[in-house]
């Protein structure tokens, strides 16, 4: 855990290091627009102290770090950390919006098409799953609001804060991940549907209604809770674009906005804010898929 | 009668029973692959996708770039199928040129991801100990970045351009492989056939490749199907976002970013690229589902899947 963590920190110090010749000259080049004089460029690393070797760069960023501080943006007053407390929660907002469209989706679907399998509905659905892990999210949303903005004019095309401002978004981000847990939520009831309290529960003359979703529903979601979770990188991932698309600040504008700007302080700290929860997010899932299952062994998984 | 009788158990030496015993197991897998629904529908797309790709820029009429300024913004007919963009190049001609990109492009990434995780994995579970340990780390590094994360700031760090996205997209997602090889091989890295090859005093570099490879090779290609498809909606993602292919190359995402700002005048310009991507994506994933039913019975690349 350590060890990873100390690389994913390298790693994502080291990244803006890879830009093509020298970063401070590519840098102030893309900003003016013409080449910098030999002062300009000197007097640029010097300010933000990139004539240092790698190594030492690295150190003392990583000391800033591990007390809280990011460094300050190349073309932004702010500090890193700032603007990162600034944006986070639109994107969470966001994020925990997608997780609860998809749950919406997802549990009933899934449930339905494991009790009716094989029949319609089930490949009604698994073909509606399929269509939802194939579509690009971007192109989701701009279909999403050429009809329900542009047409319907129920809701506005960008910006956030209200919450007529969160639906189209979270929806558009809910849907690709509401196709993965469907699939997930059917095998998963499937199995338990199968298993031997189940059919001790029919024997007994409990109500098909009361079987599945009392006594098998409960337990096919324990995996499927966990499973989630582990999405949460392709919440992450998504959400990058989804912010483009709906004009909505947030770490995935953020980031966009200093990629193209070359702004590698606020670069660094978005993919460490990301890669950092990321981890954290896993080792949980990792813990609470333990907790929830002690036939699972740890090792392989960690 | 019983003539016939007793040909049928004329005595058969070891070798042709051998040799009857694989043919019937290859003719029973092909015939498998042939009839497994998502195989043949997957495979169809896919084959047509790259027939289109292949063979559709020499039918069409139309220049991909040239711009026609007269014909802008004009909506589906019979000269322009999908209709003409805000230059006034024919939609339909641009997305048969898009199929180039987008495949040469996912299959180049696949390809590179599939030659590096491979290797990491047969290397890490065949030699164990502080190699496996130290490759392993390395491969949660990677994994613990969210793959698109990852790959656009590379992409944006080199500069856009078609090229640095395919860089990008193949230096990230090979760890997917390298974890799924290496649990195989250590599966099967102490079976009697491999032990009897050790005794025998070959060398390790043939066992890995004669020995070890063509057992762990079936959940690499399921992985690599389905990952084509990931490939084309990420590429499309990043283009997109500006940090791919570069007007005026014909690209899905960059034309669906082109055409944007027309999305209530023209709105088939944001339509056809992305039912283009959906299909492309629709077609791997089919087709990677169909190939693990017969490949990979258990789904031993699905967890791997998941996690990327």
């Amino acid at each position: 855990m350590s060890i990873v963590m100390a690389g994913v920190s390298l790693l994502t110090y080291g990244l803006v290091f890879v830009t093509p010749g020298d970063p401070a000259y590519t840098i102030l080049h893309e900003r003016r627009g013409s080449p910098p004089s030999d002062a300009e460029v000197a007097a640029f690393r010097a300010e933000h102290g990139l004539d240092e070797p790698f190594v030492s760069q690295y150190l003392s960023w990583l000391s800033g770090v591990l007390r809280g501080d990011l460094g300050t943006s190349y073309f932004r007053s702010e500090s890193v950390s700032t603007l990162l407390l600034q944006y986070l929660p639109n994107t969470l907002e966001l994020a925990v919006a997608a997780m609860i469209v998809s749950l919406a989706l997802a549990v009933p679907v899934g449930v339905v098409s494991a009790v009716h399998r094989d029949t319609w509905i089930d490949r009604t659905s698994q073909i509606a799953a399929l269509l939802g892990v194939s579509m690009p999210n971007f192109w989701l949303g701009y279909l999403l609001i050429l009809v329900v903005s542009l047409q319907l004019g129920l809701t506005p095309t960008s910006g956030s804060g209200t919450l007529s401002h969160l639906v189209l978004p979270a929806i558009t981000l809910g849907t690709g991940l509401a196709a993965i847990v469907t699939r997930l939520v059917r095998t998963s009831m499937l199995e338990v549907l199968e298993a031997e309290y189940v059919d001790t529960a029919r024997s007994k003359g409990v109500r098909e209604r009361l079987v599945v979703y009392k006594h098998a529903l409960r337990n096919a979601l324990i995996p499927v809770v966990t499973i989630v979770g582990l999405q949460f990188g392709f919440v992450l991932s998504g959400a990058v674009v989804v912010e483009v698309v709906f004009q909505r600040p947030g770490l995935g504008t953020l980031l966009v906005d200093a990629v193209f700007a070359r702004d590698y302080p606020v670069v660094q700290g978005v993919v460490l804010v990301t890669a950092v929860a990321f981890v954290i997010t896993n080792q949980l899932v990792d813990l609470a898929y333990v907790a929830l299952d002690p036939r699972i062994e740890r090792g392989e998984r960690a | 009668m019983s003539e016939r009788h007793a040909d049928e158990h004329t005595w058969r030496s070891p070798d042709a029973v051998l040799e009857w015993l694989r043919e019937r197991t290859r003719s029973q897998f092909a015939w498998s692959l042939r009839t497994n629904p998502g195989v043949r529908f997957g495979g169809t797309l896919v084959c047509l996708l790259a027939v289109v790709a292949v063979f559709g820029p020499l039918l069409s009429p139309y220049d991909p770039t040239a711009q026609a300024l007269e014909a802008r913004l004009e909506a589906p007919s019979l000269a322009h199928p999908l209709g003409t963009d805000a230059l006034g190049r024919d939609v339909a001609t641009r997305i048969v040129h898009g199929a180039r990109v987008s495949l040469a492009l996912a299959v180049a990434a696949t390809a590179v991801r599939v030659v590096i995780g491979t290797t990491i994995g047969l290397v890490a579970g065949y030699l164990g100990g502080l190699v496996d340990a130290a490759l392993m780390r390395l491969v949660d590094i990677q994994l613990a970045f969210p793959g698109l994360v990852l790959a656009l700031v590379i992409a944006g760090v080199l500069g856009p351009s078609l090229r640095n996205v395919m860089i990008a997209l193949s230096v990230v997602g090979w760890a997917s492989y390298a974890r799924v090889v290496r649990g195989n091989v250590l599966e099967v890295k102490d079976r009697p056939f491999v032990e009897a090859a050790r005794l025998y005093g070959t060398p390790r570099r043939r066992i890995a490749r004669r020995h070890l490879l063509p057992n762990v090779i079936n959940p690499v290609v399921v992985l690599a199907t389905m990952n084509l498809g990931t490939i084309v909606l990420t590429a499309a993602g990043l283009s997109f976002l500006g940090l791919g292919a570069q007007p005026p190359t014909p690209e899905w995402g960059t034309m669906i970013a082109g055409g944007r700002e027309y999305l209530r005048s023209a709105p088939w310009l944001v339509t056809a690229p992305g039912i283009a991507i959906m299909a492309t994506v629709i077609g791997f994933n089919v087709l990677g589902d169909g190939l693990r039913d017969v490949l990979d019975p258990d789904h031993l690349e699905e967890r791997e899947r998941r996690r990327s």
